[in-house]
């Protein structure tokens, strides 16, 4: 990877995490469980790689289990979590 | 590289921030829930255009597999659990990150095409340390939890030297696979230090320090997957992770605020160990007991309530028959409240969820902030599970291990009514000074039995 390809995934990095913060300290109180569990969905995009990993074949086998290996957790964490969540935010009611 | 995959994560991004955005307000929490859910379904889609067709089989298989194991256990899990299932998904994050860091470093020293310059190495080390540590510090997590290990404090003395000398190592290790990647054993040196790594430093928390471990947890799998998107050089893993990563770090700093104690405190571990042998030369407390028809006449007399609920809530899952007090004093005209501290449970908004989950109207749970002056113009306030976030010790004795924590203050109310197993003492080992104020009266036995006899009372009187 060249250093100018490197800087800007830096850039991405750092307007990300700012972004990141402002959003965040906004949710209330009350949603920080859902927050949580929600953004365990969001880390699940690992599966990106894991989809990439996956797919390497011939020169190892071992770097492809690693990569299947990935993408069953990584589908875990998408799945589960984003079904989880929406289970949580289904039972928030106003009356 | 491809424009039109490239577009497809732009767009991903965007839906994953405007998910975030809309948690920020709770009536539109759901559909940013969905939004967030497309935005993946969108990446995931891009993605599978790039593969060979021939790894298509074993992918769907392995997608399958996972999905129906999310799917089952997201569904499953009971709502006091979900600090068990955040701590497991934290793990599997982490171990994901991992693999593809490894499955990358292998790939790429077999093929002579490839080959592993200073960043990409950087990047791998990185996801290494980073998802390692998650997924075994989460394991430890969960298992501790889960109550699978005890979620007393492990420690010994050295700890904290023999974690500074293995992280050494790592970095000593990570020059190594610098100078020569081809060895792979250093490769696996540094895969072992990680996981150690991870063991090593949680084991010294204690269980009610979890809300901080499982948020720092949550951060770090973000920065696992933001330290794969390096790897990749892949945007979308980036924007992704440092959502996470920045999500995490907020809640943790939320979590040391409302405990009064610095991150490196709760980190260094070991706290309620040395305080409970001085709790115990403390005078003992001398309390006043209260049966179940008194309690329902202070309730039935009342005109306000608030309830301060705790983890011991969540263990005798209490929540529902919490709900059916709240009807029976509504019925009353009764205002009755819910006054919720930040670290209350297991992880951040754990109470909320669970009386959620018991049909109780988000409006009535009231952030500690808002609701503490209201305290001293309450008739009665009920105590279930709760312990040291009700403790005065905090505003009021230096000596106390939580001197200078922000607490609710139940104890200015006209009565309080505390239920509790038994007299043992909170997580911190200190005596609760409120349990002998002349205010305070004591409920003892199960929560959910004794209030369920509660509401029968009240049921018998109306």
């Amino acid at each position: 990877m060249s250093v100018s390809a490197l800087i800007v995934l830096i850039y991405v990095l750092v307007l990300a995490s700012y972004l990141g913060f402002e959003l965040i300290s906004k949710v209330p109180p009350t949603l920080h469980t859902p927050l949580m569990s929600g953004s365990n969905a969001i880390s699940g995009i690992t599966i990106v790689g894991a989809l990439i990993a996956s797919n390497e074949m011939g020169y190892g086998t071992l770097s492809k289990w690693l990569g299947l290996l990935a993408l069953v957790l990584a589908t875990i964490n998408v799945v589960g979590g984003y079904a989880v969540t929406d289970r949580m935010l289904k039972m928030f009611k106003k009356k | 590289m491809n424009i039109g995959i490239q577009l497809a994560y732009l767009v991903a991004s965007v839906l994953f921030i405007m998910g975030i955005k809309y948690l920020g307000k709770t009536k539109d929490a759901r559909k940013g829930n969905v939004l967030s859910a497309v935005g993946m379904l969108i990446a995931i889609a891009a993605t599978l255009f790039t593969l060979e067709v021939f790894s298509l089989i074993e992918i769907g298989a392995a997608i399958l597999v996972g999905a129906a194991i999310g799917l089952y256990y997201s569904q499953k899990v009971a709502m006091t659990k979900i600090p068990e299932m955040v701590a497991l998904f934290n793990g599997f994050g982490g171990l994901a990150s991992f693999s593809v860091a490894l499955s990358d470093f292998f790939f790429k020293n077999a093929n002579e095409a490839t080959s592993l310059d200073a960043i990409n190495l950087t990047s791998i080390l990185l996801s290494v340390l980073i998802g390692g540590v998650t997924f075994t510090g989460s394991m430890v997590a969960y298992l501790k939890l889960d109550g699978k290990v005890s979620g007393q404090p492990i420690t010994f003395s050295g700890q904290h030297l023999l974690n500074l000398i293995l992280l050494l190592a790592f970095f000593a290790a990570a020059v190594l696979v610098f100078i020569d990647p081809s060895q792979e054993i250093y490769l696996y040196i540094l895969v072992g230090l990680a996981l150690l790594l991870g063991i090593l430093t949680v084991i010294p928390i204690g269980g009610a320090d979890m809300p901080v471990v499982i948020s720092l947890l949550n951060s770090y799998s973000g920065m696992a997957a933001c330290a794969t998107g390096f790897i990749l050089n892949n945007n979308v893993l980036i924007v992704a992770g440092s959502l996470v990563g920045a999500s995490g770090i907020i809640l943790t700093q939320i979590m040391c605020k409302a405990m009064n104690r610095s991150l490196m405190n709760v980190l260094l571990g070991g706290f309620g160990q040395t305080v409970a042998t001085g709790g115990a030369d403390g005078p003992a407390v001398v309390v006043k007991e209260i049966g179940v028809e008194e309690s329902a006449m202070l309730f039935d007399s009342a005109s306000s309530v608030i309830v301060v609920p705790g983890y011991g809530m969540a263990v005798a899952q209490a929540q529902h028959v919490v709900r059916e007090l709240m009807e029976q004093c509504e019925k009353r005209n009764i205002e009755f409240r819910f006054a919720i501290h930040p670290v209350a449970g297991r992880m951040p908004g754990h109470m909320n969820v669970l009386l959620a989950e018991a049909n109780i109207s988000y409006d009535k749970l009231i952030e500690m902030d808002d609701i503490n002056e209201d305290f001293a113009n309450t008739d009665l306030v009920f105590v279930v599970g709760a312990n040291d976030v009700v403790n005065p010790a905090a505003r009021t004795n230096p000596e106390s291990p939580i001197f200078g924590m922000p607490i609710l203050n139940a104890d200015k109310a006209r009565t309080v009514i505390v239920s509790k197993r038994s007299m043992g003492k909170g997580y911190a080992g200190v005596e609760n000074e409120l349990f002998g104020f002349s205010n305070c009266l004591m409920l003892f036995g199960d929560a959910k039995q004794t209030i369920t006899k509660v509401v029968g009372e009240l049921k018998d009187m109306a």
